[in-house]
C-alpha cells in the first residue's frame, strides 16, 4: 500500500505554517513525539509550549494565547483532547469565538493496540455538539496538509482529527479543499455513500466493487462533519434516494449523525449508517477491530445492495 | 500622590465600588455579593492605580491583562469597568438582564475591558499563563494579574497552570488569591480544606506574599514591591478577606455566597458601606 498517515501531514503542515506565520503556536501535552510535532518544536521553539500531562492547561493556555493574537494549535490525542479537555476548550475557546485549534492524532479505532482507553471513538460527536465549532477529518495524507492550512486561516475554533496509521492516498498534492464543502469522488446514481477519514479508501474500494457489479455509485469525502455539506447530502437524496455514512466513529453523534438528522428532516429518502455500534473497542490490530465492528468493504458493498434493492423491487 | 493620598483615594474609591456592586445585584436581584465584597479592595487598587489600561481603547495591544478565574464575582469587576467609563454608569442597572453585555459571568464579546469569559471555576489561571507567554515572547512589558478563589483552588487545574507559570518564568504574572475561606457549601475548611495556599504557592516555586486583603496600605506596599520584581518567578499576593466585607450581616455567613438583598437589607448595607471599612 502507498500511502501516509494524517498525522504526518499535519506535522509537516504546521511546521511550514509556523515557517511562514510567526502567530501559529503549538500547544503540547507531552505527547508531541506520536502527535508530530517536535519538528515544530525543534525549529520553532519560542511558537510552542508543552505543558506537560495537562490538558485542561493546554486548553486554557491556548485561549490565552489565542486572545493576544497567536493561532496556537493544541495538540493530544482524540480521547484527551475531546474529553479531559472538552469543557476547557468549550467555555475557552467555543464561547468567546476564539482562534484555537484543538488539532488530534490517534481518533477512532487507529490507537488500536492500545485499547479502549486510547481510542477517540466520541470525539467528533462531542465537539459537534459545541456551537462555534468546525469539525473536520481528513480522508488522507495530501487532504490532511490542505484541510489543517485551511482551519488556519479560518477564524474560529476548529476541531481537526488525525489518525496514527499509514492509509492510501485518495488525491494527490494538487487537490483542493473547502471548510464545509464535501468532495464528489465519484458521480453516480443508485446509491450514495458518504465518508470521512482513514475509511474512505475502504468505500472507494466498495464503490468499485459494487460498480463491477453493474451499478452506479456516488462517493462523497464529507471531509468536514460540521458544518455539514448539507447542499450535497440534499443532491443525494432527492437525486438517488439512499445513502450510507461510513466512518470511523460511533454511530452516535459522528457523521452518520449528521446525515440522518438532515435526512430526516426532509422527510424522504433512507441511510444506513456503518460505523462503531456504540461500543468500546479492545486491543486488537485495527484491521480486527473494523471487521469485528462490520466496518468493512463487505458490509458496505451487501449495505449497499440491500438499499438499491429496497429502493427498486422486483 | 504620596502613598498617604493613594491610600486615601483608593479607600473612597472602594466604597464607589462597593456600592455600585451591591446596587446592581440588588437590582438584577440576582448575583454573587459575598465574593464580590471580599474581593473590592484589591480589585479597587487594581483598576485605580496599578494596571496600565486605557477605556477609551479597551483592547489596546500592550495594555496589562485581566482575568477573573472566579468569574461569579464579576459584579465587582462591572463595578470597577462602570467607574473607569469603559460603557455607560447606567449599564449597571442591566446586569443579568436578556441581551446585556453584563452577563452573570463575564463575557469578552459583549462586554468592553473584559480580556477573557470566565464563569467555570479553575480554567481562568490557565488563560493568564497563555496572555502572559505571549507577552515574554512578543517582549512586551505589559503584565498580565489573576484572581482566584481560595475554594477555586480546590480545582486541580490551578496547579496545572501554576506548574506551567513556574516553568516559563512568568514573573509578568501576579495572581491575586481571594483567600476568604467561604464557598458555596461551607467554609473551606469543611468542604475541602485547601490548608496554608501561601506555602502550596511557595512550594510550586512561585513567591508567595500574605497580606491582609483589606488593608489597603498592605495592598499598595505589596504591589509596589513586585511590581519592578523581574525575577523570573510568577508572583502570588495571597490576600486573607472576609466574604461579604463591610456589610456586618454578611460577613462571614455562607448563604451570602450567590443571594441578592432585598430592599431593606440593600438600604442598611449602602448605608454601612457608605462609612467605609472600619
Amino acid at each position: 500500500m502507498s500511502g501516509k498517515a494524517t498525522r504526518e501531514a499535519y506535522g509537516v503542515a504546521i511546521l511550514e505554517l509556523g515557517r511562514s506565520n510567526p502567530d501559529i503556536y503549538v500547544v503540547d501535552a507531552d505527547i508531541g513525539k506520536s502527535c508530530k510535532t517536535v519538528p515544530f518544536f525543534e525549529e520553532l521553539p519560542n511558537q510552542h509550549v508543552n505543558v506537560g500531562i495537562a490538558e485542561q492547561n493546554a486548553a486554557g493556555v491556548a485561549a490565552g494565547l489565542a486572545t493576544c493574537g497567536k493561532i496556537p494549535f493544541v495538540t493530544t490525542y482524540a480521547v484527551f483532547g475531546s474529553m479531559r479537555m472538552c469543557e476547557q476548550i468549550r467555555q475557552e475557546a467555543c464561547y468567546p469565538n476564539l482562534n484555537v485549534k484543538v488539532a488530534c492524532s490517534h481518533g477512532g479505532f487507529t490507537p488500536a493496540s492500545d485499547g479502549a482507553s486510547h481510542q477517540g471513538i466520541e470525539d467528533m460527536g462531542i465537539y459537534r455538539t459545541i456551537p462555534n465549532m468546525t469539525v473536520i477529518m481528513p480522508a488522507d495524507y495530501y487532504s490532511a496538509l490542505k484541510l489543517v492550512k485551511a482551519a488556519a486561516a479560518y477564524y474560529g475554533p476548529v476541531y481537526l482529527r488525525f489518525t496514527r496509521d499509514p492509509i492510501p492516498f485518495i488525491y494527490d498534492e494538487n487537490a483542493e479543499f473547502v471548510i464545509g464543502k464535501a468532495v464528489q469522488l465519484k458521480e453516480g446514481k443508485d446509491i450514495a455513500i458518504i465518508a470521512n477519514g482513514d475509511i474512505m479508501s475502504r468505500a472507494v474500494a466498495a464503490a468499485e466493487e459494487l460498480e463491477t457489479r453493474g451499478y452506479s455509485v456516488r462517493l462523497l469525502d464529507m471531509h468536514t462533519i460540521k458544518p455539514l455539506d448539507e447542499e450535497a447530502v440534499k443532491k443525494a437524496i432527492v437525486e438517488i434516494g439512499s445513502i450510507i455514512t461510513v466512518e470511523d466513529h460511533n454511530i452516535l453523534n459522528g457523521l452518520g449523525s449528521a446525515v440522518c438528522e438532515l435526512v430526516a428532516e426532509m422527510g424522504m429518502g433512507k441511510v444506513k449508517r456503518i460505523g462503531i455500534q456504540d461500543r468500546f473497542g479492545e486491543s486488537a490490530p485495527y484491521d480486527r477491530l473494523l471487521e469485528k465492528h462490520g466496518i468493512t468493504v463487505k458490509n458496505i458493498v451487501a449495505s449497499a445492495e440491500t438499499l438499491i434493492k429496497e429502493k427498486q423491487p422486483v | 500622590m504620596n502613598k498617604e493620598e493613594k491610600v486615601a483615594y483608593l479607600k473612597g474609591k472602594a466604597i464607589e465600588m462597593r456600592k455600585t456592586a451591591l446596587t446592581m445585584i440588588h437590582t438584577a436581584q440576582s448575583g454573587h455579593p459575598g465574593g464580590s465584597l471580599s474581593a473590592a479592595d484589591y480589585m479597587t487598587a487594581l483598576y485605580f492605580s496599578e494596571l496600565n489600561i486605557k477605556a477609551e481603547e479597551p483592547k489596546w495591544p500592550d495594555r496589562d491583562r485581566f482575568v477573573l478565574s472566579k468569574g461569579h464575582v464579576c459584579p465587582i469587576l462591572y463595578s470597577a469597568l462602570a467607574l473607569k467609563e469603559y460603557f455607560p454608569y447606567e449599564t449597571i442597572y442591566t446586569l443579568r438582564k436578556e441581551g446585556s453585555i453584563l452577563q452573570g459571568h463575564p463575557d469578552m464579546k459583549v462586554c468592553p475591558g473584559v480580556d477573557i469569559s470566565t464563569g467555570s471555576l479553575g480554567q481562568g489561571l490557565s488563560t493568564a499563563v497563555g496572555m502572559a507567554i505571549a507577552a515574554k515572547r512578543d517582549k512586551k512589558d505589559y503584565r498580565v494579574f489573576c484572581v482566584v478563589g481560595d475554594g477555586e483552588s480546590q480545582e486541580g487545574q490551578i496547579w496545572e497552570a501554576v506548574m506551567s507559570a513556574v516553568k516559563y518564568k512568568l514573573d509578568n504574572l501576579v495572581i491575586f488569591v481571594d483567600n476568604n475561606n467561604l464557598q458555596n457549601d461551607n467554609t473551606c475548611d469543611v468542604v475541602m480544606p485547601t490548608g496554608d495556599l501561601r506555602k502550596k504557592f511557595d512550594a510550586f516555586g512561585c513567591e508567595a506574599y500574605g497580606i491582609d486583603g483589606h488593608k489597603m496600605e498592605e495592598i499598595v506596599d505589596v504591589l509596589d514591591e513586585i511590581r519592578t520584581k523581574k525575577n523570573g518567578i510568577p508572583k502570588v499576593i495571597v490576600g486573607k478577606t472576609v466574604k461579604g466585607r463591610g456589610v456586618s450581616f454578611m460577613e462571614n455567613v455562607v448563604m451570602w455566597h450567590g443571594v441578592a438583598p432585598d430592599k431593606e437589607q440593600f438600604a442598611q448595607a449602602i448605608s454601612e458601606v457608605e462609612g467605609g471599612l472600619k
